[in-house]
């Protein structure tokens, strides 16, 4: 029933649909004054009014949207709770655990700790991302390296307790949900250039 | 006085009370729908199927919420206020006739509390005395919104209560009767009798003042929420507020009886049909206010003041004498 809002360019520009209001002059005299008093009152503004809502009740296109049942279209590049992804074909975690977004986080709300494992690669045991203290500012997405942490679409983070914090399970990919190929590339703030492949060059291997 | 005719007029009473009183719960609701779909909105929706027990569920909010009185209220005037707008709009419908006789069991029932011979004069009246509701509760409240909304409304009441009789009294001369039976009967030979043709200037005048009478937009700056919160009512609470709400809303649905019996031939010849039509015509003046409330803005109360004496006073009084001139001859 309702309307879904499609994303367009929304900046204002001078070709954009603002105009100047024509307002005519107050009349001073007392023989103006009573023009304009029979001028209104004949004019049947009044009744235009009433037939405009009068049309849009009867056309009944309602534009409500019952939120906790429906949601709003939200922008892809939007930035709320974090996630963490997989590398597409192995399943692997794609954090490194470079240390890079805990570093660049200017709320300082990013925690992890990390180990070398068994096959000498390193691991991340715990990371967490206290959502109380982050802005959104998306400065973690952008300097991933990896493009592991990145922005989800889960804007609803109201909470009972402060300790409510994004820890790690929370934000990564679950692997049965990365084989069913639900994982989304993120196309926000410090992803990949669309056409960005045709830029990669080889890497020289005669250093 | 007998026996019958007591217990007949407390059972009407009650039946009265009872009636409008929810329909002034259902008034709300309607409202609250009406507004919603002339602005693309669905209004209630969560409460009951399509939001009907919203009605019930604010009646259960304002019953169990806390009474309270503020410290420097003048006591006693500020609890009484409410119910002086309460009482005085249901008072007023004793005198409205809201169906036409009719039999049960060979017994005949004039749905009339009281059928006095100065019928529309006494509603009139006591429409007047529910002034002085908002008009206490507000001066009481030691709240100056609750004063301004004081002020604003004694001035409204009064200078509209010269629009409202003199309107009237046009018709009343043709009619020649202050009861509204009488009125009715009038105007009975079908809608070619009907007042509003040949005073359509007077039921103009009396829907506009009807607006006033009622504190409904484009008149409602007695409350005007976005200038003086909600004027007298801004301190009270729970069922004294309520009760502010009750009044205004049956006294609504009064003035649309009284609009369409006095000028739109009422119920008619007494048969089902005319009742019915009159049941019509109050519903579509109800829904007037509801659809000018969605469409029109408010206007300052010296505006309204402008409008009451420089245009629509020498208006009716001109109605009045032109009505007498063409009766004389
Ligand atoms: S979005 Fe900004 S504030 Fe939030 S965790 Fe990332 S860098 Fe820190
Ligand atoms: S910047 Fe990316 S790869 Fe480095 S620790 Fe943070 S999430 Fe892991």
């Amino acid at each position: 029933m309702h309307h879904e809002e499609v994303f367009t360019d929304r900046n204002v520009s001078e070709s954009s649909a603002y105009y100047y209001v024509d307002i005519e002059n107050y009349p001073t005299t007392g023989w103006d004054k009573f023009k304009q008093v029979v001028k209104r009152t004949f004019s049947g503004e009044l009744f235009v009014g009433l037939w405009v809502v009068l049309r849009e009740m009867i056309k009944f296109d309602i534009h409500t949207v019952q939120y906790p049942l429906e949601k709003l279209p939200i922008g892809p590049r939007y930035r709320a709770v974090h996630k963490l992804l997989r590398l597409w074909e192995s399943g692997y975690e794609r954090c490194i655990g470079c240390g890079l977004c805990e570093k660049i986080c200017i709320s300082d709300c990013i925690r992890m700790d990390t180990r070398i494992d068994e096959n000498s690669r390193k691991e991340v045991t715990e990371y967490s991302i206290n959502l109380g203290r982050c802005i959104f500012c998306g400065y973690c997405a952008e300097v991933c390296p990896e493009l592991a942490i990145v922005h989800g679409q889960r804007y609803e983070n109201a909470s009972e307790q402060r300790a409510h914090f994004v820890i790690k399970d929370d934000m990564l990919t679950p692997l049965d949900m990365l084989k069913a190929g639900e994982q989304a590339e993120y196309p926000g703030f410090g992803a990949i250039i669309p056409g960005s492949d045709a830029s990669v060059k080889k890497t020289p291997l005669a250093y | 006085m007998d026996v019958a005719f007591i217990i007949e007029t407390i059972a009407k009473i009650v039946v009265i009370l009872l009636i409008f009183s929810a329909l002034a719960g259902l008034g709300t609701y309607f409202e609250r729908k009406v507004l919603a779909f002339m602005q693309r909105r669905l209004g209630p929706m969560h409460v009951g199927p399509f939001g009907l027990l919203q009605v019930a569920a604010d009646g259960i909010k304002l019953f169990t919420k806390e009474d309270i009185i503020p410290q420097n209220v003048v006591k006693p005037i500020f609890k009484i206020a409410p119910i002086i707008t309460a009482a005085t709009a249901f008072m007023a419908s004793a005198a409205i006739p809201f169906w036409p006789q009719f039999t049960v069991f060979g017994y005949t029932v004039h749905p009339i509390v009281a059928d006095i011979n100065v019928g529309i004069l006494y509603v009139l009246a006591i429409m007047a005395i529910g002034l002085y509701g908002p008009l206490l509760g507000g001066m009481a409240s030691a709240n100056k919104w609750s004063l301004i909304s004081a002020a604003r409304s004694a001035a409204i009441f009064i200078s509209y209560e010269v629009i409202t009789g003199l309107a009237l009294l046009a018709p009343l001369m043709m009619v020649g009767s202050l009861s509204l039976i009488d009125i009715n009967n009038y105007q009975a030979g079908g809608i070619t009798h009907w007042i509003v043709w040949s005073q359509p200037v007077a039921f103009v005048l009396f829907w506009i003042a009807a607006f006033a009478e009622t504190g409904r937009t484009p008149f409602h700056l007695v409350a005007n929420d976005h200038e003086i919160i909600d004027g007298f009512g801004t301190e009270y609470s729970g069922m004294r507020w309520g009760m502010f709400f009750i009044g205004e809303y049956a006294n609504m649905f009064f003035i649309s009886f009284v609009i369409s019996i006095v000028f739109l031939g009422g119920f008619g010849d007494g048969t089902i049909a005319g009742a019915i039509q009159l049941l019509l015509k109050v519903s579509f003046f109800f829904f007037f206010f509801l659809w000018t409330r969605a469409a029109w803005p408010d206007i300052r109360p010296d505006q309204l003041m402008w409008l009451c004496w420089k245009v629509l006073m020498p208006i009716a009084v001109l109605n009045v004498v032109g009505t007498g001139i063409v009766m004389m001859f």
